[in-house]
């Protein structure tokens, strides 16, 4: 019997008092370094306890939290109960939230670049000095080149200010990586198919699913936190989970049914599935026949596409898909393939997509109890007499239209790296700076030698961030933002089942020159002399004329940091309402808008490229104590996973003489090298790939608690295959082999 | 009185190790140190896998050594619930109970003394959950008077199948895990 047992953890139980020793050396001299600027700290003489309503910030999901604050420094992170998306527990990132507040190597100052571009040479200057600086040059090149010339990234919430300015300043060139680098086509699959999206929060109804799939979904890895809640409620509540992933995820280790298939091959079972449910008639007829579109030609499409021939392409048994097939069936419309989140994997991904939404629509769970259910949201009515943002004429730069044909004709979001290949070559027009906000494109796009090349391209690049991740190493002019618990941010009213407003306020002051998004987006705007724009006098009077003008209670919001709005209902069988806004208003099972532009109206599988002799598919994915590449300098969470292992299996390690522990640097196809790391030895991996989480390899000196920790699956990801659909970037493409370190 | 434990259901757990951060930060444990950590166990060879998440601590054993062999009567049974406690200014941090704990439970604190999980009886005191408890995004883990037929503790132990840790140690462990 084979046992593998670790750790995640500061210490592993089995090597306790080893690590003690190791720890006492590691953490004792960190608090003493300096960033660039030596900044004091500001101190509070405040005593006693108080609590603050606030949310999380340390991913997307935007938690409700209740902050505790002990004579003026932060204790703790709670759960706000009111809260729909925490449910009163936050995740372990959010528990850890302190941990940004504290890094030691933190942007502290606004700083002007000195050396070369990537040199981390700077100067340290006034928000003035810095601010006048930045409008100076991008009105420059807004004069030379138009205002489309400025390309802003962002990723989150902090962001909306800073966006609000540049767009008033006339960009329509604004792009976050959650599209092309993650769930892009997830939603453009679901919009061709239900005419709608997941969208989110997923409107996923986990909880009461009696048969969840996950396709490469890692939820307990994944830590957005509902839909881990609701994973263990189902589960509690005797719900059948199926899990396909090659490797043996956290949720495979509570699966009934585990189908570790070939990487790349998704689209096969998919079909099979189908090919069983059609043509043994357990999918909802009724379903179909009253809501469906080209119902006959997508049941012609996949009539060959049998257990059997599927079980050739995907390393899994037929009678397995046959069991997981009508297993799917009995129970629904309580059975929910979840659409995913991070989905770009293969380049055929918005068409994977599809067949996870066709697989759903056979299920008939849209609306339904156990599938997806119908959100809730509370529209708030825009700031009064903020006018209208201005009309590019030359559109956006990310997808030309090419004979005739925009270049990724289903993209209905701005691709971060077709703005990247529009400033490397100029084309349909010149992008020549970059404004980017609290996301490190260096790690969030795959590639790094291609976003360099894009980065070289540049007359002016400003990144406002909370730590000196490796992006802005390459900055003109880096701003330092407040951390989230330093600052007020735009309402969250994302869509959920209970419709609600959450606030974010600050809990404790900057502690050096940091300012919130808001104020730089301000600041910033009235240089650009767009100061109309922002018609209130801060941010919280903005925020509070939102909240009165849509009839709730400003100071109870304040003080609860949620407010529920009126719940209506969001079943179908409840009386809630759904519409398919499709072409044919219904749900399209064979697409004519595919057709039409020469794509396939249903999905076909196409068998993966072979890696070269030797090599391994590098996989990729999350861990729970980390979100993408801004947690790896936290040290409250780094002392859990100070960097990520390479997965071998354990067939393989022993081929190549490696030993669990044995440090080695991965190399791609292309000849690309990695920082080294450790290899996990494990059974839970197929032979032919091995899986990385990602988010570490900085290269960035100035963050020392994230520098050289682990290797970079961007840096790694030299051959990436672009989604025809929509432009998104795969990231399960590239074949490595593993260097045992001198 | 009251004999306190944890039971925590190993089909919920995910391993996401919220509870070390949580009990760090309630118990102002330094950053590198922790009183609970989470334990994977592996078994079976691809594809053929079982695996267990444990998050592990302090078993508040009823037959302690670690309180058996302290010089100083440092380390104690509470008369609150049965927790195992230190008290830290009488602790010499000789480190015996460190050696002689089968669970790796103890740690040095940077202070010089020896620091482990007290349940958070603090908390507990205050009618609240232990603070790993109370964040669990999985509610995988439950405490609660095990003497109380009652507690949803005693409930679970009754109604479902369980292992301790090591209990050929003899220490009589009140972490139960749930299979």
């Amino acid at each position: 019997m084979f046992t593998e047992s670790f750790s995640s953890a500061p210490l592993a139980a089995l090597s306790r008092r080893r690590f003690l020793k190791i720890t006492a050396a590691t953490f004792g001299a960190a608090a003493t370094a300096s960033q660039v600027g030596c900044v004091a700290d500001k101190v509070t003489g405040e005593k006693g306890i108080r609590t603050v309503a606030t949310t999380c910030d340390v991913c997307f999901w935007k938690c409700g939290v209740i902050a505790t604050v002990r004579d003026g420094e932060l204790w703790k992170l709670e759960g706000n109960p009111l809260d729909p998306l925490s449910r009163g527990r936050l995740c372990t990132r959010g528990t850890a939230g302190m941990g940004m507040r504290e890094d030691p190597y933190r942007l502290r100052a606004p700083l002007i670049r000195t050396g070369e571009r990537g040199a981390e040479q700077w100067k340290v200057a006034t928000w003035d000095e810095a601010l006048d600086y930045a409008a100076e040059r991008l009105k420059k090149l807004a004069a030379q080149h138009g205002p489309e010339t400025i390309a802003f990234f962002k990723h989150g919430i902090g962001a909306y200010y800073v966006e609000h300015a540049l767009k008033a300043f006339g960009t329509p060139n604004v792009a976050a990586p959650s599209f092309a680098q993650c769930r892009g086509p997830r939603d453009v699959g679901f919009n061709l198919t239900f005419g709608t999206n997941p969208g989110t929060p997923e409107n996923t109804d986990i909880a009461n699913a009696k048969t969840l799939v996950l396709i490469g979904s890692h939820i307990g890895e994944n830590m957005h936190n509902s839909q881990v809640q609701e994973f263990a409620d189902m589960i509690r509540a005797g719900g059948t989970v199926i899990v396909v992933d090659p490797r043996h995820s956290t949720a495979a280790s509570k699966a009934k049914y585990w189908l570790p298939i070939r990487p790349g091959t998704d689209i096969a079972l998919l079909l099979a599935w189908m090919n069983v449910i059609v043509r043994e008639g357990l999918y909802d007829r009724e379903y179909a026949g009253k809501y469906g579109e080209g119902f006959d030609k997508f049941s012609e499409a996949i009539a060959d596409k049998t257990p059997e021939w599927a079980a050739g392409e995907i390393g899994v048994d037929a009678e397995l898909i046959r069991t997981t097939a009508r297993e799917m069936a009995r129970t629904r419309p309580a059975t929910l393939i979840h659409p995913g989140r991070r989905t770009t994997w293969h380049g055929d991904d918005a068409q994977r997509s599809r067949a996870v939404a066709l697989l759903n629509a056979l299920m008939g769970n849209w609306g339904r109890k156990g599938g997806f259910y119908v959100p809730n949201y509370i529209g708030l009515a825009d700031f009064p007499g903020v006018p209208a943002y201005p009309k590019s004429t030359k559109g956006k730069a990310d997808n030309p239209i090419i004979d005739g044909r925009k270049r990724w004709p289903f993209a209905d979001q701005t691709v971060t790296t077709g703005l990247r290949e529009a400033t490397i070559t100029g084309q349909p027009y010149p992008v020549k700076a970059w404004v980017v906000d609290a996301t490190n494109l260096l790690q969030s796009m795959p590639d790094r030698r291609r976003t360099l090349e894009a980065i070289r391209a540049l007359d002016f690049l400003m990144v406002i961030d909370t730590v000196p991740s490796e992006i802005t190493g390459y900055a003109d002019v880096v701003l330092p933002e407040a951390v989230y618990l330093e600052r007020w941010d735009a309402i969250n009213d994302d869509s959920l089942r209970t419709p609600f407003l959450a606030l974010r306020q600050p809990v404790v002051a900057p502690p050096h020159e940091q300012k919130p998004g808001w104020w730089i987006g301000k600041e910033l705007g009235r240089r650009l002399g767009v100061e109309k724009y922002f018609p209130w006098k801060d941010v919280e009077e903005c925020l509070r004329v939102r909240i009165a003008e849509g009839g709730y209670d400003w100071a109870a919001l304040k003080a609860k940091g949620i407010l529920i709005g009126k719940q209506a209902p969001i079943y179908i069988d409840d009386g809630a309402e759904v519409t398919y806004d499709t072409p044919s208003g219904k749900v399209e099972f064979w697409s004519k808008q595919l057709a039409d532009k020469g794509f396939d109206p249903v999905p076909k599988y196409t068998r993966p490229d072979e890696g070269p002799p030797g090599s391994y598919r590098l996989l990729t994915g999350r861990a729970p104590m980390h979100t993408f590449s801004r947690t790896v300098g936290n040290a409250r969470v780094a002392q859990l996973m100070p960097e990520n292992k390479v997965w071998l299996n354990a067939a393989e390690a022993r081929k190549l003489g490696l030993a669990n522990g044995t440090r080695v640097k991965l190399r791609n196809q292309d000849g690309v090298e990695s920082g080294p790391v450790p290899v996990m030895v494990t059974e839970r991996i197929r032979p032919e790939c091995v899986y990385l989480v990602h988010g570490f390899g900085s290269e960035a000196k100035a963050w020392k608690g994230a520098y050289r920790k682990g290797a970079s699956t961007a840096q790694l990801s030299t051959r990436v295959k672009i989604d025809p659909l929509m432009g998104g970037t795969s990231i399960h493409t590239n074949f490595v082999t593993l260097e045992k370190m001198a | 009185m009251a004999r306190f434990g944890m039971v925590i259901d190993t089909r919920l757990c995910v391993g996401c190790a919220d509870c070390v951060v949580a009990c760090q930060a309630e118990n102002d444990v330094p950053v590198g140190y922790c009183r609970d950590w989470i334990t994977t166990e592996v078994r079976g060879e691809f594809p053929r896998l079982a695996m267990e998440i444990r998050s592990e601590r302090c078993n508040h054993c009823d037959n302690p050594p670690c309180v058996a062999c302290c010089p100083t009567g440092a380390s104690h049974i509470e008369d609150f619930g049965r927790i195992v406690k230190v008290t830290a200014s009488k602790c010499i941090g000789c480190k015996a109970c460190v050696s002689s704990c089968p669970y790796g439970a103890r740690y040095v604190h940077p202070g010089g003394y020896v620091d482990k999980c007290t349940f958070c009886l603090h908390r507990v005191q205050d009618g609240q959950d232990p603070a790993c408890v109370s964040v669990c995004p999985t509610r995988c883990m439950h405490f609660g008077d095990l003497d109380d037929p009652k507690s949803t503790a005693a409930t679970l132990l009754r109604t479902r199948k369980w292992h301790t840790l090591l209990p050929e140690a003899g220490t009589r462990p009140r972490v139960f895990y749930l299979t």
